[in-house]
C-alpha cells in the first residue's frame, strides 16, 4: 500500500530459470518487489506461478539467474537458510500445520528452536499473533480439531511469529470452502494492511484487484506482463492476459 | 492356599493330566527360570531392534551414500536368511573365533555366553525387519509437513527429528506389533544353542516327567498370552499417541 518506487527493491530476481527433468517450469523470470508492497502472481495452472515462490525462500533451487532478498543472494549454495527463512515466511496451499503439535506449539515451535529466543516472549508473541486471527481460545487445540479457515488462519500466524519482512502466499485459499475463503482473505489483508510485504499466488481475481499494488500475469514460465491492478484489469494488453482474464472474470 | 493348589494338581495326575510345574517344587523352578529367561529375551531385543530399526531408517532418509549402502546390505543379509543359520553362525562360527577367558578353578569362560548371542542374533534379525518399518512410515509422511519445517528454518535433521519422526512413528505401529510378535515367537530358535528359555526347561520337564501333551499345551497357551500382551501394550501405545485428524483411524 506504501510502495515507494524509488526506494531499492527487497526482492529481486533476475533472469530465472528452473528445469524439472526436460520441462522448462521458468524460462527467465525478472521481478522486483519492494517493501511494504503487496503483490499478486496470477495465471493459469502449470504457469510456473507456485515455483517462482518457492524459488524466493530456496524450497526450489534454481538452475539459472538471481534472486536477492535484501542483501542475500538465496541462490548461492552456502546460502545461510536460517537467516533467509527467518526473513522470508510462507503459507502454503494445504496449510501444512503440524498435526502432532497444539495450535500455540505449531505457531511458537520454529522461533524458539531455530532462533533460539525465549519460549515466554515467543509464547506470549504466539498468543497475541492467534488472538489477531481472531483464534485465542484455540492455542490448545490439535490443527486437526480445527476447521479449513481455522487452520489456515494457524499457519499465517505461524508465519508472522517468525517475524519475517516478507511472506509468500501460496493459493492460501484454493483448498478451502467458501464460506472460509472469506475469513483467511480478511486475515491476509489485515497482513498486508499492517504493512508486511506480501507475494501472493492467488486465483481470487477480486481479491488480488482491491488488496495488491501490483498484478503480475505469467504464462508458460514467463511473465506476461504486469501491471498495477487498476490498469491490469481494464487495460490488459497482451492477448494471452485478456484470454485468461475472460475465461476468470 | 499353595498347599490347595498343589493337592489339586495332583488329583488332576491321578486323573491323567500331569501337570507337574504346579505341583513339583523342582519343576515349578526349571520352568519359571525358562520363563524369565524368555520374558528378559523379549524385553531385550525388543529393545535393540527397535533401536537398530530407527537408526536404519534414519540413514536410509537422511543418507544416500555408503551409510544407506551398509544398512541396505543388512537388511538383506539379515531378512533373508535364516534365523536358526544366523544363531548357529554367532555361535559356532563367531563364538569360536572370540577370546577365552578362564575362571578360579580353570575352566574355560567364553566371552560372550550364549544369552548374549541369542540377544545379539535376535536382536540383528528383528532390526532388519525393523528398518523396513520405520522406513516405510517415514514414507508414509507427507513431504509437506519436512517442507513446512524447511520453510521455517528448520535443517533438513532437525525437520527430520522434530516433524517426521513423530509423525513416522505413529504410522509404524501395525507393522511394529507384527514384528515384535514374530520376535516373541522367534525366542524359541534360542533353544538350539543352549539358553535355557521356555522351550528348553518344557522340553527338560517333558522328558523327566512324560508329560509331553500337557506341556506342549502349555507352551501354545503361553505363548498365546505373551504375543497377546506384546499386542495390547503396542496398541495401547498407539492409542495414546493418536492425533486428532491424523493418520489411520483419527478423529
Amino acid at each position: 500500500m506504501n510502495a515507494s518506487s524509488s526506494s531499492q527493491p527487497l526482492i529481486s530476481l533476475r533472469g530465472v530459470r528452473k528445469s524439472f527433468g526436460p520441462f522448462e517450469v521458468l524460462r527467465g523470470i525478472d521481478m522486483d518487489i519492494r517493501k511494504g508492497e503487496v503483490v499478486a502472481i496470477i495465471g493459469p495452472s502449470g504457469s510456473g506461478k507456485s515455483t517462482i515462490l518457492r524459488t524466493i525462500n530456496g524450497l526450489t533451487p534454481i538452475n539459472d539467474g538471481v534472486i536477492m532478498v535484501g542483501e542475500i543472494k538465496v541462490n548461492d549454495p552456502k546460502v545461510d537458510k536460517v537467516k533467509l527463512r527467518h526473513r522470508v515466511g510462507m503459507v502454503f496451499q494445504q496449510y501444512n500445520l503440524f498435526p502432532h503439535k497444539t495450535v500455540l506449539e505449531n505457531v511458537a515451535m520454529a522461533p524458539i528452536q531455530v532462533l533460539k529466543e525465549p519460549r515466554s516472549l515467543v509464547e506470549e508473541r504466539a498468543r497475541k499473533l492467534l488472538g489477531e486471527m481472531r483464534l485465542p481460545d484455540k492455542a490448545d487445540s490439535y490443527p486437526g480439531e480445527l476447521s479449513g479457515g481455522q487452520q489456515q488462519r494457524v499457519a499465517i500466524a505461524r508465519a508472522l511469529c517468525m517475524e519475517p519482512e516478507v511472506i509468500l502466499f501460496d493459493e492460501v485459499t484454493a483448498a478451502l470452502d467458501p464460506e472460509m475463503v472469506k475469513e483467511v482473505l480478511a486475515a491476509v489483508r489485515k497482513v498486508a494492511e499492517d504493512g508486511m510485504t506480501c507475494i501472493l499466488v492467488t486465483h481470487e481475481m477480486g481479491f488480488a484487484r482491491e488488496a495488491a499494488d501490483h498484478i503480475y500475469f505469467t504464462d508458460k514460465g514467463l511473465i506476461v506482463e504486469h501491471a498495477p491492478p487498476a490498469e491490469f484489469f481494464t487495460r490488459a494488453s497482451d492477448p494471452r492476459t485478456k484470454e485468461f482474464l475472460s475465461k476468470v472474470l | 492356599m499353595i498347599a490347595d493348589i498343589q493337592t489339586f494338581f495332583r488329583h488332576l495326575a491321578d486323573s491323567g493330566i500331569n501337570l507337574t510345574i504346579f505341583y513339583d517344587a523342582f519343576d515349578f523352578e526349571r520352568f519359571i527360570t525358562g520363563l524369565g529367561n524368555t520374558l528378559l529375551l523379549i524385553l531385550l531385543c525388543s529393545f535393540f531392534s527397535i533401536v537398530i530399526g530407527a537408526i536404519g531408517a534414519a540413514v536410509l532418509t537422511l543418507s544416500k551414500g555408503l551409510g544407506a549402502a551398509v544398512v541396505r546390505g543388512y537388511v538383506a543379509l539379515f531378512r533373508n536368511t535364516p534365523l536358526l543359520v544366523q544363531m548357529y553362525f554367532f555361535y559356532f562360527a563367531i563364538g569360536s573365533i572370540m577370546p577365552v577367558t578362564k575362571n578360579d578353578i580353570g575352566l574355560p569362560v567364553p566371552l560372550l555366553g550364549s544369552f548374549s548371542w541369542a540377544v545379539i542374533s535376535l536382536s540383528l534379525y528383528s532390526g532388519a525387519f525393523n528398518v523396513e518399518t520405520f522406513r516405510s512410515g517415514v514414507g508414509a509422511v507427507h513431504q509437506s509437513y519436512e517442507e513446512a519445517a524447511l520453510a521455517l528454518g528448520y535443517s533438513r535433521m532437525q525437520a527430520f527429528v522434530s516433524v517426521t519422526v513423530p509423525l513416522a512413528l505413529r504410522f509404524s505401529f501395525a507393522s511394529l506389533a507384527n514384528n515384535l510378535v514374530d520376535l516373541t515367537k522367534a525366542t524359541t530358535v534360542a533353544y538350539a544353542v543352549g539358553v535355557a528359555e521356555l522351550l528348553y526347561v518344557s522340553n527338560q520337564i517333558w522328558s523327566d516327567s512324560l508329560n509331553t501333551i500337557e506341556m506342549m499345551n502349555v507352551m501354545l497357551l503361553i505363548y498365546l498370552v505373551l504375543t497377546g500382551a506384546v499386542v495390547f501394550i503396542i496398541n495401547r501405545i498407539e492409542t495414546a499417541m493418536r492425533l486428532p485428524g491424523f493418520g489411520l483411524g483419527g478423529v
